[in-house]
């Protein structure tokens, strides 16, 4: 035996990576069903998807309230007893709120489905959104918002959208106080009324999934007026800020600076998207990474650093995140360009970029582990509006991506004067 | 039921395997019997500083992540207070690549100063980022030195203080490492697209020539029984009053840790519970208020923890918690209650099962406790459970004596 020698090892490159196909159905209404049965445990996951998220609000906050308010109050329900409907089967129901869509989610033991979308049924059709919840809402909300504007990482993340899609486009928008206590109850119902109870669904089930699952769900959703969702959103322009650099004290006593290196990118329909996240794994993708390597693991002015391509559908953005030391915050921005430059400036070598391709295919190959995680790579095909081969072509792009194309491509998009440049401390 | 098999090397390494042929990973799993609770006094933090010189090359390989990576793997690792996890995960046909990896570091670190100089360095900012550059960061610092006169759960993972981190020398290092990070301190789970044989070789052939080591007898001393209630109370830069308070509770191999536990299920696992909807549904006192408890090896603590109402006073906030909690005393709770939180329990089992990664680290963490079969069988002690346990032990834990109070103000009020 050998130690100082490396076991063979099967190139990742051979893998067969294959995202199990769902199975697709109807509801009398018209509302489409994805579906992935698999998995040994008995359990399952439902997402009732909505085009309901902040694209379409009249007002700020209003969709995210709204969403948060499904839970609290039916014309047959409290709050309390819809809570206590899920918690005795030991079921969650979560709702979130994002920029095109809003969800409803159902995690449960199989065997408890019958029981649990009757409540569903009723957030969905006889919600009453009391005064009452908004008032504690409210309350609440702006309370948790005064605490995040203390920390200078959710601070940076405002500011940061802001510059790159301008603060009136859903993707830079963010409330303050003022305007959470400005939201109105009859702003809520109106949006519910015309997002919801009559809104554009599909729903995404993944699991053990039971075997008159259909019939379940025609039952209890098939007969509402829901109907089957454009898959499009309205087109709102981003206004990005012309200043490029900002320093911004938020904390006298901070630390820390929390950095954000981040310029504008276009959406998966691009045809460099797969590849950028090829180069974008090679740079701050992972933790071994240009960016790590450098500023955490050689320099130590950080305890991670990443880059990332924003999970966004109508436009993106290219961003670069970290908190580091509040003395040497302006050093590991020097580095940051530095590492851009230097993938302008020399191809990835062979070995550095076999191994981000092993670890890329690696990493898809455990994430396509269960039917959790197979329903949610189709769901983001699917909202995407991506084609169906969208999956099979970024296999086939990670396997074949030279160090030519990935030298063009940093020198097309990291380019630093194009990026906007932020330190919150 | 989660199928695994065991045996022993001769150098005394215990190794699990979970055999899961529907998956096409492996996920390697080691865990070495050695957290925060074992660190001298004067030197704290330095369990969780040791792990991250455990990526920073071992005798043979320069580096631990690079060849993992290059066989499609992943991993990762975390420190608490009583053990040390490091785990990966890759594909299964690449699984000697984590065997090498892993035992190459059991057998020796390389020791680089360069290393440790750099890690020093992160830990600060690790430690910065999540304790001090944060509102209300330090409020664990304090409980703990509050509720523990005695044992080492007095101080946090990432160490009492910067200082502590600043001064290691690789002197510590080596110590450390020869001390805790051998066969005998060890537990290895395989899981995965692997078989037992498979495993059973490879374990032969990478680890047992490791030196066994001794095994370390944990020479905790434990914490005496609180006689009476501990109070305090801190103004800081926050937003918001904050109410905290914590009761000690037994070790996690106590049977009656698992009534603890839906004990704090009772009282806020949910939108249902009783605290949520008393207090800050129906009262509008608290903004935010939750009850967990450390799931520590040792006795740990119960918390209830909440944000205060603008306006509300902390001694208002404080009389209706306890008002909820000799509720609890007095009536206990009812089957429906009882049910309900034994459901969420087998719910929460369930999902947390669906992950490989998840299996193969209870594997592990059950097998340091004593039996790595409490995967299969604990669900039955929560099942276990009677309303008059309940009743029994809220009385045993809420005591006044037995707790400690923290009032965490802002200070633009003072």
């Amino acid at each position: 035996m050998n130690r100082t020698e490396m076991p063979p090892i099967k190139d990742a490159l051979h893998f067969d990576l294959r995202l199990k196909p769902y199975d697709y159905y109807e509801l009398h209404n018209g509302v489409p069903v994805y579906a992935i049965h698999a998995g040994a445990q008995e359990v399952l996951q439902l997402e009732l998807v909505f085009y309901a998220g902040n694209f379409y609000e009249p007002q700020k906050g209003v969709a995210a309230a709204t969403n948060f308010l499904l839970k609290n109050g039916t014309q047959h329900r409290t709050a309390f007893q819809i809570n206590e409907d899920f918690e005795y089967y030991g079921a969650y129901c979560n709702r979130a709120c994002y920029n095109e869509t809003a969800v409803i989610s159902l995690h449960t033991l199989s065997k408890h489905t019958e029981k649990l979308l009757p409540v569903l049924e009723d957030m969905i059709s006889n919600s009453t959104m009391p005064e009452e919840e908004l008032l504690i809402y409210k309350q609440n909300s702006i309370q948790r918002l005064t605490v995040n504007l203390k920390k200078s990482e959710f601070v940076a993340d405002r500011l940061i959208n802001g510059y790159l899609y301008g603060t009136a486009h859903p993707y830079g928008m963010s409330s303050m106080p003022l305007d959470i206590e400005a939201i109105s109850l009859e702003k809520i119902r109106a949006f519910y009324e015309k997002y919801y109870q009559t809104g554009q669904c599909a729903i995404f089930v993944a699991g053990h999934l039971p075997s008159n699952l259909m019939e379940l769900l025609n039952r209890f959703l098939g007969g509402l007026k829901l109907s089957k969702p454009s898959f499009t959103t309205p087109n709102i322009q981003p206004s990005p800020a012309a200043t490029k650099k900002y320093r911004v004290e938020n904390d006298a006593q901070g630390v820390q600076g929390a950095i954000r290196i981040a310029t504008p990118f276009p959406n998966r329909h691009h045809p460099d998207f797969k590849k950028v996240m090829v180069l974008n794994t090679v740079f701050g993708g992972f933790f071994g990474s240009r960016l790590m390597s450098n500023i955490r693991e050689e320099k130590g002015y950080t305890y991670g650093i990443y880059s990332y391509l924003q999970n966004h559908i109508a436009t993106t953005a290219w961003m670069i995140s970290t908190e580091a030391g509040k003395d040497v915050s302006e050093a590991a921005i020097a580095e940051v360009y530095h590492e851009m430059l230097k993938l302008q400036s020399e191809p990835v070598e062979a070995e550095e970029l076999m191994l981000v391709k092993n670890y890329m295919l690696g990493s898809i190959l455990g994430d396509l582990d269960g039917p959790f995680h197979m329903i949610s790579r189709w769901k983001n095909i699917i909202l995407n509006g991506v084609d169906a081969s969208y999956f099979d072509e970024s296999i086939r792009v990670i396997k074949s991506i030279s160090p030519e194309e990935l030298q063009q491509l940093a020198v097309q998009y990291l380019q630093p004067e194009k990026f906007y440049e932020l330190v919150v401390v | 039921m989660i199928e695994f098999d065991k045996f022993e090397l001769k150098n005394g390494l215990r190794v699990l395997v979970h055999p899961d042929n529907s998956t096409p990973m492996a996920v390697v799993d080691v865990i070495y019997d050695v957290g925060a609770r074992d660190e001298d006094p004067e030197k704290t933090g330095f369990a969780h500083l040791f792990e991250h010189l455990m990526f920073g090359g071992s005798q043979h390989i320069p580096v631990y992540d690079e060849p993992l990576q290059m066989a499609g793997g992943e991993n990762n690792a975390f420190t608490t207070n009583d053990l040390t996890n490091y785990y990966c995960q890759l594909p299964a046909e690449n699984l000697e690549t984590a065997f090498w990896l892993e035992s190459d570091r059991m057998l020796s670190l390389k020791f680089s100063k360069k290393s440790l100089e750099v890690q020093r360095k992160v830990v600060c900012e690790e430690f910065k980022e999540h304790y001090i550059n944060k509102p209300y960061g330090d409020v664990w610092h304090i409980i703990r030195e509050m509720a523990y006169t005695t044992h080492p759960y007095r101080w946090m993972t990432i160490g009492k203080n910067l200082k502590h981190i600043e001064e290691a020398t690789l002197d510590d290092v080596k110590a450390f490492f020869r001390k805790h990070y051998n066969p005998s301190n060890a537990i290895l789970v395989v899981a995965g697209n692997v078989t037992t044989e498979q495993v059973r070789r490879l374990s032969e052939k990478w680890f047992e020539s490791i030196e066994p080591g001794n095994k370390v007898q944990h020479l905790i001393p434990d914490e005496p029984a609180q006689s009476a209630p501990k109070r305090k109370t801190v103004y800081a830069d926050v937003p918001l009053d904050a109410f905290y308070k914590v009761w000690h509770i037994y070790p996690r191999s106590d049977q009656r840790y698992y009534v603890t536990d839906l004990i704090t299920e009772i009282l806020s696992g949910g939108g249902s519970s009783r605290l949520f909807q008393r207090l800050v549904k129906e009262q509008k006192l608290f903004s935010q208020i939750e009850c967990y408890h450390f799931g520590s090896h040792d006795p740990g603590l119960l918390v209830i923890e909440g944000k205060l109402v603008k306006g509300v006073s902390p001694e208002e906030a404080e009389k209706a918690v306890m008002e909820e909690i000799s509720f609890l005393k007095e009536n206990g709770i009812t089957e429906v209650e009882l049910e309900k939180v034994k459901n969420k329990t087998e719910s929460a089992m369930a999902f947390e099962d669906m992950s490989l990664m998840n299996r193969a680290s209870s594997l592990a963490m059950y097998e340091l406790l004593g039996d790595a079969n409490l995967i299969n069988t604990e669900l039955l002690k929560y099942q276990s459970v009677t309303r008059n346990d309940i009743l029994l032990i809220s009385n045993e834990i809420f005591r006044e004596e037995n707790s400690s109070t923290l009032y965490y103000l802002s200070k633009q009020k003072s």
